[in-house]
């Protein structure tokens, strides 16, 4: 018997015992982007054929919700463990680096799914989509998720303030999650802008998330997993290697 | 491996400064340990580099035989450090608090466990409130019940009573001495001096990183400290003999060394002779604080244990 499902219960918790704060606020901010961007573009964007631009929106702001949540989820709850010290309660467990790891990221996963799952249900009612892939939907979900989750272990591992936490949310995470093609294709995009959006591996779980419910995408899904998780893996080796090392936790 | 804990020559360095600079000691299992020093001793960073808070830059940390980096699983599960600053998770209740700290333990059911340490810490009641509506005692006393949740041979605690009232440090003590008594090695750091004295059998006495003295309680009092016989004159001088093994404080009191009471009885004797005239007496039995002052104090080198 080890640490792993404690911490890991202990996570998930923590979230949804606030859920209002952590689930419910981010499935309203992405239905307002919904109402108001979907209102205010519909008669400009046309991204996929038979696909109205409301519709094209959802899975990207679902994704763009479970990104931003999943990095808030384990970045949040690291630097407040680390800030108000309870953090020792961890680390004078007999809890191995990768159960810390697996428990924070997979903690990071649920609120990203749940999040995620709020706006698809939320918007069902006002812009029903297709489902027509939806393992592929799931896997994009998970991958999608883990990545930012593990880049939140990171952060907040490497943050010693609020305001560098701050930063990597406002500098890294918002631009990089608005740039993946979230409220447009990146076909529309000029050439030049269209590689630069391909070196940003959110842009590979948006685009292959959407593969899941139109079944068309900018990228082929096989090709958008395989980024997707190879960021995602080399995130993990970071945060397992800076947790073997205690980087910043154990002095 | 009879030693509940074993240092070996650890070494650890903030920056410019060198936390431990070559600490080396033993506690053998059931002893009542203490570790004094200074604020900037180092006797923290001791305890987190046993904990794994910390990693020492050389030297080796075992708890029950096991090394703390190499065996840690097992060297974690057999301490429970009682750190010294007030910490607490703020999203969960007292009982979940303990019930969360058991399972980072491998511990599924500790509910009976988790009720007599409340019942013993004065808890009960506050079970099920929230972490954040505690005093700062209560919340003490429930890190001293996480610290206890997978009862751990050997307890550490980092300074427990600072800030403390006196009735709650009295039940902590029954407490920890009862642990003690059913065969716990306790190690302790404290800065009140009366509380280490009345406890420990031994203590080890650090200063800028490294052990200055490490001996039995008992020793360490004669060796640093003695009885004396203080005396305050209404009239009349001290006669010689006694004169020249005294000391005389800002107060005008007289301090003598005496071994026993029969010295108390010639000194007093000496003086009627002399005819003085006493305005005051007392006895004051060898106290932790003069020997912790006088050892402090002391500008030889370490004195090798």
């Amino acid at each position: 018997m080890t640490g792993f499902p404690t911490l890991l219960y202990k996570e998930v918790l923590r979230f949804w015992k606030v859920g209002f704060q952590t689930v419910a606020a981010p499935v309203l901010s992405a239905l307002l982007y919904l109402v108001v961007f979907g209102h205010a573009l519909a008669a400009h964007v046309q991204a996929f054929p038979g696909v109205s631009y409301a519709q094209f929106l959802v899975p990207g702001l679902a994704m763009m919700a479970m990104l931003q949540n999943a990095f808030a989820n384990s970045s949040s709850s690291i630097i407040q463990s680390k800030i108000t010290g309870n953090i020792v309660f961890i680390l004078l467990a007999p809890i191995a680096p990768a159960e810390i790891f697996a428990a924070y990221l997979l903690a990071a996963v649920a609120r990203g799914i749940a999040v995620g799952l709020g706006v698809f249900v939320a918007t069902l009612w006002i812009v029903p989509v297709p489902v027509e892939h939806p393992l592929w939907a799931f896997a994009f979900a998970a991958v999608g998720s883990a990545l930012l989750a593990a880049l939140g272990i990171i952060a907040g591992i490497w943050s010693e303030k609020f305001d560098q936490l701050a930063a990597f949310q406002n500098f890294l995470v918002m631009p990089l999650t608005f740039l993946a093609g979230v409220f447009y294709s990146v076909r529309s995009l000029p050439p030049f802008w269209q590689s630069v959006s391909r070196l940003n591996p959110f842009f590979y779980a948006v685009d292959g998330f959407r593969y899941g419910f139109f079944g068309q995408s900018d990228v082929a899904p096989w090709a958008s997993i395989a980024f997707a998780s190879g960021a995602f893996a080399a995130l993990s080796w970071l945060a397992l290697h800076l947790l073997r090392r205690g980087y910043k936790l154990r002095h | 491996m009879a030693h509940a804990v074993v240092v070996r020559d650890v070494r650890k360095r903030f920056g410019a400064v060198q936390a431990l600079a070559g600490v080396s000691l033993e506690v053998p299992r059931g002893e009542f340990f203490g570790l004094l020093g200074p604020n900037g001793a180092g006797k923290t960073t001791l305890i987190s580099a046993l904990g794994g808070l910390a990693i020492a830059d050389s030297g080796r940390l075992e708890v029950m035989g096991h090394d703390v980096q190499g065996d840690y699983r097992a060297a974690r599960r057999a301490l429970g450090i009682v750190p010294q600053e007030v910490v607490f998770d703020p999203f969960f209740t007292v009982r979940e608090t303990l019930e969360i700290q058991s399972g980072y333990f491998g511990l599924r059911r500790n509910g009976a466990w988790i009720d007599e340490l409340l019942e013993r810490l004065a808890l009960a009641s506050k079970a099920d409130a929230n972490m954040r509506s505690l005093s700062g005692g209560m919340k003490r006393r429930v890190m001293v019940a996480q610290a206890l949740v997978h009862r751990p041979p050997v307890i550490v605690l980092d300074e427990p009573t600072a800030g403390v009232d006196v009735e709650l440090r009295q039940t902590l003590w029954s407490f920890i001495r009862g642990l003690n008594e059913a065969g716990h090695t306790v190690v302790l750091t404290t800065h009140y001096l009366e509380e280490a004295q009345q406890l420990c059998s031994r203590i080890a006495m650090m200063k800028e990183g490294r052990i200055v003295a490490l001996d039995t309680t008992a020793r360490l009092l004669a060796a640093f400290s003695e009885r004396v016989l203080r005396v305050k004159l209404e009239r009349g001088a001290l006669p010689a003999p006694l004169a020249e093994r005294a000391t005389r404080d800002a107060a005008g009191w007289w301090r003598f060394p005496i071994a026993d009471m029969a010295h108390v009885e010639q000194a007093l004797a000496s003086l009627r002779e002399a005819g003085a005239v006493l305005a005051s007496l007392e006895v004051a039995e060898p106290e932790l604080e003069q020997v912790f002052v006088r050892i402090m104090h002391r500008e030889e080198p370490a004195a090798r244990p």
